[in-house]
């Protein structure tokens, strides 16, 4: 069915740092990995050793600059689907193959029912859903729902690959229904932020923004100048030192 | 957006053929007399042909065309699935009218009757292809008031030029003469006022907006995500130089509009060129309205693409 169920309590999603994260590409990769190998896969690649690899990801890293001069700083970016609560990539399926859970808010696409249509990707204002041209069914982020309720895992690896994978902890999972949920309260502290939200698709991940910076150069010429950190030479070597210095 | 050529196939030509019924239910009751079998046979046939190649043509752009049917079930929510419900709604519609005018003749009552059922089931049809744009937000081109009112004007200003033709073909006079160019004026107005409100667009939607960071200043990218082209980058990334789009919509224009009216006018001016006009105006104006879809998808930006270029959508 693809009218949205009433929204449930559990409404499972992401936090992501954005002052953390690296811009390392280490969640996309392994969230290739686990999904090319996991049920939704095998994710295609189309000519992925010539000049032009291409393929089907589920999630995508860039990188921007944010300001001007001083205040400027890089940003890395993570972009995958963020579950959202008003998710019109589902209502407009024709085939009941974009679904949305009621019991947690995950965004799933059926692919055995899926038609290939593209009607959801051109619903979908962040660009999280890429359609497979080998399979001819679309695909997304699926939150890793084989892998968060695998009760064959210790209870810790219960959560997305890509969180998982994350070197610099940038990458939160949780319950975003529950405000006493470690990512509510993060998000809370953090003014986490909504992407887009004058569409009104209602995102279920937030990003946390960059932490303010010193105020750039300025405080960098304030600070006292470095000591020394080895004692003045002595005896022969030292005498060398100062005579070659001077 | 892309422009996919299987799309703008069955847009314009089941425009055509829902147009030509629409007209067909709302003129066969003015006819005088039982109308023309012949003529019956030939604008229904047409009409039946640009419909189902166009439902074929769209099969097309589906990655698993073999699960079609699939697409009926979601009526509820999805404007695609309605649509695909409405058309398969009409199409029986319309082979009964077939079967009941230019096959067994039925009485009058019953020919105009399933002609009026057919008609308004072909309106709706049309009137959810343009919802299935016209309700994606992240298209502002598409998402605005005026995207319905053109699929319906243009629909019935192509059914109008088509019918004059089946008209011209078997020797019928069946639309007056004036109602085929008023409905291309018409038409032409609405899509001039598509372009001036869509052109004048000013989106919310930033690329400030889209990662969060507007608030922090200036938004750059900076590394793209891949080196190649992906999905997201060939379907909503295709670009068209608004010099090119202005001189493709003046072609719009003259082939849709100017040519039709022109031709018209030249035959009822030479009685001895009318036949031939008629029948040169319809394919011509087709191909004006072909150059029109393309431009609907090709000027179509989507704010998706925001987070692989600065500017905005
Ligand atoms: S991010 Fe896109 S694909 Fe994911 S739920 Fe929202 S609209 Fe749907
Ligand atoms: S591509 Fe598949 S999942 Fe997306 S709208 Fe079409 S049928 Fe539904």
């Amino acid at each position: 069915m693809t009218t949205l169920p009433t929204p449930g309590a559990v409404r499972l999603g992401l936090v992501i740092d954005l002052d953390i994260c690296v811009g390392c590409h280490a969640c996309a990769v392994n969230c290739k990995e686990w999904n090319t190998g996991g049920n939704a896969g095998p994710l295609s690649d189309y000519q992925p050793y010539e000049a032009q690899p291409d393929g089907v990801w589920f999630n995508r890293v860039h990188s921007y600059e944010v300001g001007d001069g001083p205040a400027g700083q890089t940003v890395h970016f993570p972009r995958s689907c963020l579950h959202c609560d008003n998710a019109e990539c589902v209502t407009v399926c024709p085939t009941g193959a974009s679904l949305k859970r009621a019991e947690d808010g995950i965004v799933l696409i059926n692919e055995d029912v899926c038609i290939g249509c593209k009607l959801c990707s051109w619903a979908c204002p962040y660009g999280a859903r890429e359609f497979d041209e080998d399979v001819g069914v679309m695909r997304k982020c699926t939150l890793c729902v084989d892998r968060i309720y695998d009760e064959a895992r210790p209870e810790a690896e219960r959560v997305p690959a890509c969180v998982s994978t994350c070197p610099a902890s940038a990458r939160h999972f949780g319950d975003l229904g529950d405000p006493a949920s470690d990512v509510s309260r993060m998000v809370a502290d953090r003014e986490g932020m909504a992407l887009m939200p004058e569409l009104g698709y209602r995102p279920t991940n937030r990003y946390l923004p960059p932490r303010a910076k010193g105020s750039g150069c300025s405080a960098h010429a304030k600070s006292p100048a470095l000591e020394p950190v080895m004692p003045e030479g002595t005896g022969f070597l030292g005498w060398l030192d100062r005579l070659l210095s001077a | 957006m892309h422009p996919a050529l299987s799309v703008i196939l069955f847009t314009v030509a089941s425009g055509i053929g829902y147009g030509m019924l629409m007209l067909l239910a709302l003129f066969l009751p003015l006819a005088a007399g039982p109308a023309d079998r012949l003529f019956g046979a030939v604008s229904l046939g047409l009409a039946l042909a640009c419909i189902g190649g166009g439902l074929l043509s769209s099969t097309a752009h589906l990655g698993r065309p073999e699960r079609a049917w699939r697409a009926f079930t979601q009526w509820r929510s999805s404007w695609l699935s309605r649509e695909g419900v409405l058309a398969v709604l009409s199409l029986v519609a319309i082979a009964l009218l077939t079967l009941a005018w230019p096959i067994l003749a039925a009485p009058v009552e019953c020919i105009e009757m399933t002609a009026a059922i057919a008609g308004l089931l072909s309106a709706a049809t049309v009137a959810a292809t343009a919802m299935i744009y016209r309700s994606l937000k992240p298209i502002a081109r598409w998402h605005n008031r005026w995207t319905v009112p053109c699929y319906l004007t243009i629909a019935l200003a192509s059914g109008g030029l088509w019918l004059d033709w089946a008209g011209a073909a078997t020797g019928v006079d069946f639309l007056p003469r004036a109602v085929a160019p008023i409905l291309v004026l018409l038409a032409a107005v609405v899509k001039a006022l598509y372009w001036r409100h869509t052109d004048g667009l000013k989106s919310a939607t930033t690329i400030g907006t889209a990662t969060g960071l507007g608030a922090l200043g200036q938004v750059r990218p900076l590394d793209p995500p891949h080196t190649a082209a992906n999905y997201i980058m060939k379907e909503m990334g295709f670009r068209i130089a608004r010099k090119h789009a202005a001189k493709l919509r003046r072609i719009a224009g003259g082939l849709g509009v100017l040519a039709p009216l022109l031709l018209v006018i030249a035959g009822g001016m030479v009685p001895a060129l009318d036949r031939s006009a008629v029948l040169l105006a319809a394919p011509v104006a087709t191909i004006g309205v072909l150059v029109e879809r393309w431009l609907f998808f090709a000027e179509a930006q989507h704010v998706a693409m925001l987070y692989y270029k600065a500017d905005a959508v």
